[in-house]
């Protein structure tokens, strides 16, 4: 390659609001349901049905619209997108084009820490899509708009029939397009601003945003210049990316494309491309029915929304502790290392555990612990993320109390919390229900420790030969005999007094 | 000022209604359109620099519904009228987005 | 009993039916017999809801019976035009495209009207989804006018006021887009309403252009207009136009006094275009009203040719994208042959919509599309505020307009498709009071040489309804019986 190129990135993100019907109707937008369950005249494009706005959609944007630090329209309005497609039931999309709830916000990211899921997106990368490592740099990723707009159904394919299906049940369900100014230079930089988006918005309960599940999508809009250059490229917009891995490869992947075709002297086009993660390329997605001429107006069925400095007042007040505002208040209130206030912070769900839990057992240094390693493992494990915990904090509390109170030893703790982990199980009632408590009463363990001293003998030699570290062995087999319900201190304090005899 | 519809235009126009036009469906169409055009026209007659465009003749606005869910299981109306259903979905041709 | 029942005013019919002279079912086999006997010549109605409508009335009869309902409308039959949604009952736009669609709710001024003990006889023609002056762009043919059958009955509200016109009901709902429900009342002779934009409920109502769209009643006399009214007016949390109003009392506007009211007559109103006989009757109700003590002047309404351009632009646009939804997948017809989703689509399309509605539809995406939408369809909302301006300067000095609601009297059939622009002129009194969203009626006030109707049109400020009736009231009171 003889001339360096710069990859100019902007984002249009859409995410699925948390109400819990749609944004014109009053319809359920429960997931799950049998196909057109969740259906009704409005969100079919019924003859004669009319739209009615819920006022959650218009509170869930000016909350993340005050959280990224955009201006909110005082007075907005809903207009027409116009295109054909069996999965849009009235062949309009309900959006905002002309004056758009959100305008002018920025969000601040970091790059040069990876994330799990920059680590795991960017697995076998070099060159340019990773900044130096060890250096954090701060940017600011201007946001140009926040609109609301309407979700269309899912076209279901018959891998056998001659037809597909359409299934309106997520028509209407409510959504946010938040479009990036194109202010990111890397995939590094693109996932720093999904992550903190959707930190953002899971904070605000706005969202659970999903990437996985669709109930978060971002369209990638990307061109190349020369380095230096002050002029933008010709971009692409790409669809369909739907994890953080294929976006990143979404991003080389078309990067080089373009730069191909500049190299062998020809000019990228502006079209709309779909990602095929399987294939590792993209392909137009024009066709001659695609006008891609929206003719966008002014919905008549529906009134301009005002909106008045007391709402903004509301909305701002019923904002929850931001992430930085949660790590300088744990700093201050408990005595974790920062390393961990990092990493519990890092998801909402996870603080709000750690914030109740510890709150009942009183103890966040033990409580960080669970959330720590065995959560942590069982998440990665499972490839879940934190929103998906299942585990309710009282019975996290009740797990540390039963350790505490030498009901139960660490590693049977290990084995209960693995069955919460999948069920939320109420952990005394499992230990219980199971015969999992500890042998508390020395004379057994006694009895145990001293068939396993008579059955070992090379071991007890080794011990009292200086080798100690064969008490661990011994210990082992105390353990095993004892069907692991033993505490290992009692186990490892008898043998010793039993050798030293 | 005399407005012409050129084929690539009534071609357009056609995809965008999702409307198909045979030839003397076309020529007629041109037709129209460019007599109704040349008609609007006269609007251009008019000063309105500085105008509000009016969507709603109504100052009204903030017309809401609280989020509570109100609708139950509709399916067997929604899909009454359907000229092709299958698994209680609409039917259409096999389409890839 | 010198008048048969069907001839009576729906009030008139209801107070008999409320006094137990006489039954609901006598009033709906007369009604019937009516439309029995009229309906090969006048062809106002697509659909018959015979059965339902003698289930109904048992019903209702029981129900008036028991004392709980005792409205003036209980048992009393209506036509209903049909472009508002009917549980159960055909629903087609008098389209190719909703040949078979059986809505599964009822629009709710409809629902209103059965709230009241209403019985519906059945769906009357139209234009194609509104979309004509004449009804003759039904898909299913054409209707005649009941006071000379070789002539139109106008439109779009054609079939509801030929119904009203020949007795085959006794009164119905029709819509005003541009003069749909004024226009053909003037035609057949009756009194037609269209309410200020918002104040009945669109739910329900398949919208032409939904920005100007209203229900209203088409009647025998200004009294049922009254009554009628206030029983469709309501706030409706399904409709986010609707308009919340607490002064929907319309029958104690029913006054016989003008003395005062100050009208005016717009002297644009009077130009090229306008047949001398219609501006002569126009003129002698201007004078009766003024005897009788109103304050009439004539004025400079200005911007009055400018109303036509820029309505056929927002109500095509509206248009091109509130019909998108007929596309032959969740109902109505669907083309037998197709290739493929757009082929579909477009065979549906092209073969369910007819000429005149292909032409809006192409006209509205046509000033939508990109390149476009500043200088058609921008200019047109421009000049829409201009146009409301107008009007409010005018309300400023005046309680009312006063005018005729179309040039000519009825037109013969089949002498109007072949020029679209020719026809579009037609509606130049009626369509800006769409855009301004103002409430107007027409009212019959003479007859021309050939024992025509010509209808006189009365135009209020937003929400003068009360006035509208109450002149209107005052004019019926002195022109005496039609």
């Amino acid at each position: 390659m003889s001339k360096e190129y710069e990859t100019v990135i902007g984002l249009e993100v859409h995410v699925e609001l948390a109400t819990k019907t749609k944004i014109f109707c009053g319809c359920s937008t429960a997931f799950g349901a049998e196909p057109n369950a969740h259906t009704c005249p409005v969100c079919t494009g019924m003859p004669g049905s009319l739209p009615v706005l819920n006022k959650q959609v218009v509170e869930y944007a000016m909350a993340v619209g005050l959280a990224t630090n955009c201006d909110i329209t005082r007075h907005c309005k809903f207009d027409r997108k116009n295109y054909f497609y069996p999965d849009n039931p009235q062949n309009y999309q309900i959006s905002q084009l002309y004056l758009p709830i959100c305008r002018n916000g920025y969000v601040e990211i970091e790059t040069g820490k990876l994330s799990e899921n920059q680590k795991n997106a960017l697995k076998g990368k070099t060159g340019s899509d990773i900044a130096e490592s060890g250096e954090i740099k701060k940017k600011r990723v201007g946001i140009h708009e926040i609109h609301m707009e309407e979700d269309a159904g899912k076209l279901v394919h018959d891998d056998w029939g001659e037809v597909s299906l359409v299934d309106y049940n997520r028509s209407g369900v409510p959504l946010i397009e938040i479009v990036s100014e194109p202010d990111m230079r890397s995939a590094e930089e693109v996932i720093a601003y999904l992550e903190k988006l959707r930190m953002i918005i899971q904070y605000l309960g706005a969202s659970d945003c999903k990437l996985q599940e669709g109930s978060m999508r971002a369209d990638v809009n990307l061109s190349v210049r020369e380095v230096g250059s002050t002029e933008f490229g010709t971009r692409t917009e790409m669809k369909n990316l739907n994890s953080f891995t294929s976006i990143t490869h979404a991003i080389e992947g078309e990067r080089n494309r373009q730069i191909d075709i500049l190299e062998s002297g020809g000019k990228v086009i502006q079209e709309t491309r779909r990602w095929d993660d399987t294939k590792f390329e993209s392909y137009a997605m024009r066709s001659k029915e695609d006008a891609q001429d929206y003719r966008y107006f002014p919905d008549p069925d529906l009134l301009p929304v005002d909106i008045a400095d007391e709402w903004i007042e509301k909305v701002k007040a019923a904002q929850p502790e931001f992430r930085e505002a949660k790590i300088e208040r744990y700093k201050q209130e408990y005595q974790i290392p920062d390393y961990d206030i990092e990493l519990i912070t890092a998801s909402k769900r996870m603080a709000d555990i750690f914030e109740e839990a510890s709150g009942i057992c009183g103890q966040p240094k033990k409580v960080s612990n669970w959330l720590m390693v065995e959560t942590m493992r069982l998440l990665k494990e499972k490839s879940m993320d934190p929103d998906q915990i299942r585990f309710s904090p009282a019975n996290l509390a009740k797990l540390i109390e039963l350790v505490d109170s030498k009901v139960i030893n660490n590693s049977t703790a290990k084995e209960v919390f693995e069955v919460m982990f999948d069920n939320d199980t109420d952990p005394a009632k499992y230990v219980e229900e199971h015969g999992m408590k500890q042998e508390n009463d020395e004379g057994a363990v006694k009895a145990i420790c001293e068939k396993v001293i008579a059955e070992n003998p090379q071991s007890v030699a080794d011990y009292k030969g200086g080798k100690d570290k064969a008490i661990g062995f011994l210990v082992g087999q105390v353990m095993k005999a004892a069907k692991g319900k033993a505490d290992p201190g009692t186990a490892n304090k008898i043998l010793k007094e039993l050798l030293a005899q | 000022m005399a407005n012409v519809i050129s084929d690539e235009t009534i071609e357009y126009v056609g995809i965008l209604s999702k409307l198909k036009l045979d030839d003397a469906g076309k020529e007629q169409a041109k037709h129209d359109l460019e007599q109704m055009l040349d008609y609007i026209d006269q609007l251009g007659e008019l000063d309105t620099d500085g105008v509000e465009p009016m969507t709603h003749v109504h100052p009204f606005s903030n017309c809401f519904r609280e989020d509570v869910v109100t609708n139950g299981d509709d399916r067997e109306n929604i899909l009454k009228n359907a000229p092709e259903e299958k698994d209680n979905m609409f039917a259409v041709p096999r389409t890839f987005d | 009993m010198s008048e048969r029942l069907n001839e009576l005013t729906a009030g008139a019919l209801g107070k008999k039916i409320q006094a137990k002279e006489v039954s609901v079912k006598e009033a709906l086999d007369a009604t019937f017999a009516a439309i029995d006997e009229k309906e090969e010549s006048v062809h106002a109605y697509i659909t018959l809801n015979r059965d339902a409508a003698y289930k109904t009335a048992d019903e209702v009869q029981k129900k008036i019976d028991a004392g709980e309902l005792t409205s003036p409308l209980a048992g009393v039959p209506v036509a209903i035009k049909d472009n508002m949604c009917t549980e159960g009952l055909k629903t087609t736009c008098a389209s190719k495209i909703l040949y078979n669609f059986i809505p599964t709710f009822t629009s709710t001024a409809v629902e209103n009207l059965q709230n009241a003990g209403a019985i519906i006889l059945g769906k009357t023609n139209m234009d194609e989804f509104a979309m004509g002056s004449t009804t003759e762009t039904s898909a299913f043919g054409v209707t005649r006018n009941p006071r000379d059958i070789t002539r139109v009955p106008g439109g779009s509200s054609g079939g509801s006021a030929a119904a009203v016109a020949a007795d085959e009901c006794a009164y119905a709902l029709g819509s005003d887009t541009g003069g749909s429900i004024r226009q053909p009342a003037g035609y057949c002779g009756v009194v037609g309403l269209k309410p200020t934009y918002g104040t009945v409920s669109r739910y329900g109502l398949i919208a032409y252009g939904s920005s100007l769209d209203q229900i209203g009643p088409l009647t025998k006399d200004v009294t049922d207009t009254a009554l009628i009214l206030e029983a469709i007016s309501s706030y409706d949390k399904k409709d986010s136009t609707s308009v919340n109003r607490t002064d929907t009392d319309f029958t104690s506007a029913l006054v016989n006094d003008v003395k005062c009211l100050k009208i005016g007559i717009p002297r644009d109103y009077f130009g090229d275009g306008l047949d001398p006989e219609v501006a002569a009757a126009v003129k002698k109700a201007a004078d009766e009203l003024k005897a009788a003590g109103a304050v009439v002047e004539e004025f400079d309404l200005s911007l009055v040719k400018y109303a036509i351009p820029a309505y056929y632009t927002i109500a095509d646009a509206e248009a091109s994208s509130n019909l998108e939804r007929f596309d032959g997948i969740k109902y109505g017809y669907r083309a037998e042959d197709f290739t493929d989703l757009h082929d579909l689509y477009k065979k549906s399309r092209s073969e369910g919509f007819g000429p005149e509605v292909q032409r809006r539809i192409m006209l509205g995406s046509f000033v939508l599309s990109s390149g476009y939408y500043d200088a058609y369809y921008l200019k047109a909302l421009k000049v829409k505020a201009l146009i409301k301006k107008a009007f409010d300067e005018a309300f400023a000095k005046y309680d009312l307009i006063l005018g005729p609601v179309a040039p000519t009297t009825a037109p013969e059939l089949g002498k109007s498709l072949s020029d679209p622009i020719k026809m579009y002129l037609g509606d130049i009194y009626t369509i800006s009071v769409n855009l301004a969203g103002l409430p107007g009626i027409c009212l019959p006030c003479g007859r021309d040489s050939k024992g025509l109707p010509i209808g006189l049109q009365l135009i209020g400020d937003c929400f003068k309804e009360s006035t509208l009736i109450r002149t209107a009231y005052t004019y019926e009171q002195l022109r005496g019986s039609f």
